[in-house]
């Protein structure tokens, strides 16, 4: 169970959110999600539908989003399900903001695999920009959190930045990857060390050479 | 070496296109309706014979899991298949390199999994952390669907199957198959007991069997190429090829496809480039994710990776995701690390576990800096001993084994901090 966070003001959200709504786009989405379960089954889609619900929020704000109390109630009327369950769900899973964020939600990965290759390094890039963990920086731009395992071991040490993930990192590709997000630029997605692809041994495949030019066919070699 | 012929998985690195056409132009929904005429049980028999044990961690045999599905499920209460995409385990990330390079291979082992065990739907529970890999999976699924190789008549079988993809939203515990269908039943994911079992009453009280993504994605291989063909690798009882993720303190951290029963150096000295600073340097490997116990490096060398052969040293195969460490490791607060994150992911529904993680943890972090009596070594290993067993699912034991592989194989080291702390004489202590 992660750490409680604090709720902001309940009247304050509510006088903010109290009228929220999926947008035409989100509302088409939401219905997609409810029609893959069961007549009756609606609750099964709750999980989709604050995903949904906090990235519309995160529209609305310019952030990566979050779920005040009334967003979260709306998405309970729209399932039929008491609040108290829908709330106990954007609780219990840790990638439901429940308290605003900035507009990139820096999260290092900081389990064994990533600290044996380095993540104290990646976490003190963050420092030295000025981001904290737990906390936002003043401009709003970064929130910085240490998360556990996010199944990226073999190109570690790595963040995900809102919906991107950056692999391979060191201090400093992981300080010129905020200068870029600062600025407004792009960085480049995936693996940073140059010449790698993915997951294969950096300098080169050791198997399966014939892929790397050509969407080769073994059924030929049996 | 295994050869490349014989790699089930042959856009693991995703040098070429996931989607359909490119698929396959690879192998993939190459005549599936002619593997499914056989019929179910011949299915499952195949699967049996081919020697497929689970490739999730526990290696229970695929097939006769299967075999525990209904015959004759009604409209009202139907079968479902649920694909464990959840990958969480610290260290594995091969169901994340199947779904995001070769889902198609995922998807054709769902409609046969499917229909093996007389499966009305099949939901891909992937974790949420995986956004990339869902966007694309959808697109997969969505692809099998306009082709005609999803929903009715799939792929001109005759049989009507569905495949959905559900995210998760963060959270380990999702991974265990119980609290995986309770997430997928839109609550918090805490654990059943058991029994009853999944295949007697999962979702949504239906029957159930939940597979890894890798069981089901070498499904297809093994029917096209016969299950004597899957047997003939690895050894007794530890059949087939396996994707091994290696991560930590190696020359070349990777995934790849290897066969089982591989011996630890060869798939080192293959395809990571050899241990950093030396096989001398190598100080211990944990063979098979976070939670198996850890093995040091002189019993480790010549294992073979298989469950077997994992089992033999004391720790399990797992998921296959081999974490390597070297001699700069501080191995304390490597495993007090797997401690935190054992304390962060309790779902907090069973008291030794909820308590017990985050007590764990605060005493291993005392071992890291040495701010402990010698005798909390062993108090620690009692609380171990008292959480392991007594939980409703297996994270209790998953976060004790890496606790004690610690304590039996590092406990020198532990009590060395505590002496150097107190600034004791080590001559003095020896005495």
């Amino acid at each position: 169970m992660a750490d409680a966070v604090q709720i902001p003001d309940e009247a304050e959200t509510r006088a903010k959110w109290g009228s929220f709504a999926f947008s035409p786009a989100y509302k088409a989405k939401a219905d997609v999600f409810i029609g893959r379960y069961p007549a009756g089954r609606q609750q099964s889609a709750v999980m989709a539908l604050l995903d949904l619900a906090q990235r519309q929020v995160g529209e609305e704000t310019h952030t990566q989003g979050w779920l005040p109390v009334p967003v979260i109630e709306y998405v309970a009327g729209y399932l039929g399900m008491p609040y108290m369950r829908t709330y106990e769900v954007a609780t219990f899973y840790t990638m439901y903001n429940l308290a605003p964020v900035g507009r990139f939600h820096v999260q290092v990965c900081g389990t064994t695999p990533c600290m044996l290759r380095g993540s104290d390094d990646i976490i003190a890039a963050c420092k030295n920009r000025g981001l904290v963990k737990g906390g936002t920086t003043p401009d709003g731009l970064f929130t910085l959190n240490e998360v556990e395992c996010m199944g990226n071991c073999a190109s570690a040490p790595m963040v995900q930045i809102n919906d991107d993930n950056y692999e391979d990192l060191d201090y400093d590709s992981m300080t010129s990857i905020l200068s870029d997000l600062a600025e407004g630029k792009q960085p480049k997605v995936g693996t940073q060390l140059p010449g790698r692809h993915t997951v294969e041994p950096y300098g080169g495949a050791t198997t399966l050479q014939a892929m790397v030019h050509k969407n080769h066919d073994y059924r030929e070699e049996y | 070496m295994l050869a490349d012929k014989d790699r089930i998985f042959t856009n693991l690195y995703g040098y070429q296109d996931f989607a359909l056409k490119a698929a396959q132009a690879r192998g993939d929904w190459d005549k599936t309706a002619d593997l499914m005429k056989v019929g179910q049980d011949a299915i499952i028999e195949e699967v049996k014979a081919s020697g497929l044990r689970g490739r999730g961690g526990a290696g229970f045999p695929t097939g006769m899991k299967w075999s525990f599905m209904p015959k004759a499920p009604t409209p009202e209460r139907p079968n479902f298949l649920v694909i464990n995409a959840d990958e969480s385990e610290p260290g594995s990330c091969k169901d994340r390199e199947i779904i995001r390079h070769d889902p198609h291979k995922l998807i054709e082992g769902a409609l046969i999994a499917g229909f093996a065990m007389r499966a009305r739907a099949a939901y891909i529970y992937i974790r949420g952390e995986y956004i990339f890999e869902a966007k694309v999976l959808e697109q997969a699924v969505a692809e099998a669907y306009s082709a005609g190789l999803l929903g009715k008549n799939a792929a001109k079988s005759g049989y009507d199957f569905d495949v959905f993809v559900h995210r998760g939203a963060g959270a380990y515990i999702c991974g265990e198959e119980t609290a995986m269908i309770e997430s997928l039943e839109g609550k918090k994911g805490q654990p059943r007991l058991k029994p009853p079992f999944p295949a007697g009453a999962g979702l949504y009280g239906c029957p159930t069997t939940v597979n890894n993504v890798e069981s089901i994605a070498v499904v297809p291989t093994i029917l096209r190429r016969g299950a004597a063909w899957f047997k003939g690798f690895g050894r007794e009882n530890n059949h087939g090829t396996k994707l091994f993720q290696i991560s930590g303190h190696v020359e070349k951290p990777c995934v790849v496809e290897e066969e089982m029963g591989i011996p630890f150096r060869d798939l080192i000295e293959k395809h990571c480039g050899g241990i950093r600073g030396g096989w001398d340097n190598l100080l211990a490997v944990i063979p098979g994710g976070s939670s198996v116990p850890l093995v040091p490096a002189a019993m480790m060398m010549d294992v073979p990776m298989d469950f077997d052969g994992c089992k033999a040293v004391g720790s399990g195969l797992g998921t296959a995701a081999v974490i390597v460490m070297d001699k700069s490791t501080d191995i304390v607060r490597a495993i007090s690390r797997l401690s935190y994150f054992y304390k962060h992911e309790s779902c907090g529904q069973c008291t030794p576990c909820r308590e017990g993680t985050g007590w764990m943890w605060r005493v291993m972090e005392k071992m890291r800096t040495g701010n402990a009596e010698i005798g909390d070594i062993d108090t620690l290993y009692d609380v171990t001993k008292q959480v392991e067993g007594h939980t409703i699912c297996a994270l209790g034991d998953a976060a004790a084994w890496p606790i004690q592989g610690l304590i039996k194989h590092f406990r020198p080291e532990m009590e060395r901090r505590i002496h150097e702390v107190k600034g004791d004489n080590m001559l003095e202590a020896a005495e």
